[in-house]
């Protein structure tokens, strides 16, 4: 089956990504494909490079880009929530007058139309937040 | 991208307390252009976002609630608003923003955007979507 995930919540705060993670992982072990994970709301705050937990917790961003970079798989981060929030990669910085970047390996800024394909693409697509 | 699919945001929150409401109507106005076959449901404290006469100056935040009438020119024509989560929370249709969109074939006659379902009507609406969009 072809699943497109969608991300609504903050790392840490609320468990909705450690959810999606692992349900991402499962369903790659079991052999569906991930179209896309979308990081919408809060959700955004999945793709800062920036975050450093105490060592003796896991790092939710790092094990997602390690889950891209073996699974190719599209870490989409929405453009206008990311604005309200300061998840900034190159272009965005260079756009907005920003003097950092902090998006994280493996994730990139685009927009909700992102979201809407994958909806249309895929025969399943799996919210995880409140 | 040929294929038409039913589509239902669906939601639930009141509209400032969080920003669900705001960002999910931005994916709603977004997702128009892609063509697909929209609804909107409102529902628990989501019947709140259409009441009429908004205003936030008090708390300092944009009032979105004027985007709503907007959603028939996008043409978003079905927004389904549950009868159960009015009345328990004292509202009425009366106290919702009046909804219309023009209907091309009937020469462009106005028409009532907001259907009132109650709660077993819109499990139907949901089962019988293709993707539910939750806020």
């Amino acid at each position: 089956m072809k699943l497109t995930i969608q991300i609504n919540e903050g790392p840490y705060q609320h468990q909705s990504s450690d959810s999606a993670y692992y349900f991402t992982k499962a369903a790659l072990g079991k052999g569906h494909e991930i179209f896309r994970v979308f990081f919408y709301h809060d959700g955004v705050n999945n793709g800062t490079r920036l975050t450093t937990p105490p060592q003796d917790d896991r790092n939710i961003v790092n094990r997602w880009s390690e889950l891209a970079e073996q699974h190719g798989l599209d870490l989409v981060v929405c453009v206008a929530a990311a604005q309200r929030r300061g998840i900034v990669d190159d272009g965005e910085a260079k756009r907005n007058g920003k003097d950092a970047t902090n998006i994280a390996p493996g994730f990139r800024i685009s927009g909700l139309g992102q979201l809407v394909e994958g909806a249309i693409q895929s025969d399943r697509l799996v919210v995880f937040g409140d | 991208m040929s294929e038409i699919k039913k589509f239902l945001y669906v939601n639930r929150k009141a509209p400032y307390g969080t920003i669900y409401a705001w960002e999910s109507l931005e994916v709603v106005l977004i997702g128009a252009a892609f063509e697909q076959d929209v609804s909107l449901a409102f529902l628990d404290d989501g019947v709140y976002q259409l009441t009429k006469d908004q205003d936030t100056n008090g708390i300092g935040m944009k009032n979105f609630s004027p985007t709503y009438s907007a959603l028939g020119d996008y043409e978003v024509t079905k927004i389904f608003v549950e009868k159960e989560s009015l009345e328990e929370r004292g509202l009425s249709l009366d106290d919702l923003q009046h909804l219309t969109w023009e209907d091309e074939d009937e020469d462009w006659a106005e028409k009532d955007s907001i259907r009132l379902v109650s709660r077993a009507e819109m499990a139907e609406i949901m089962a019988d979507q293709d993707m539910l969009f939750n806020f």
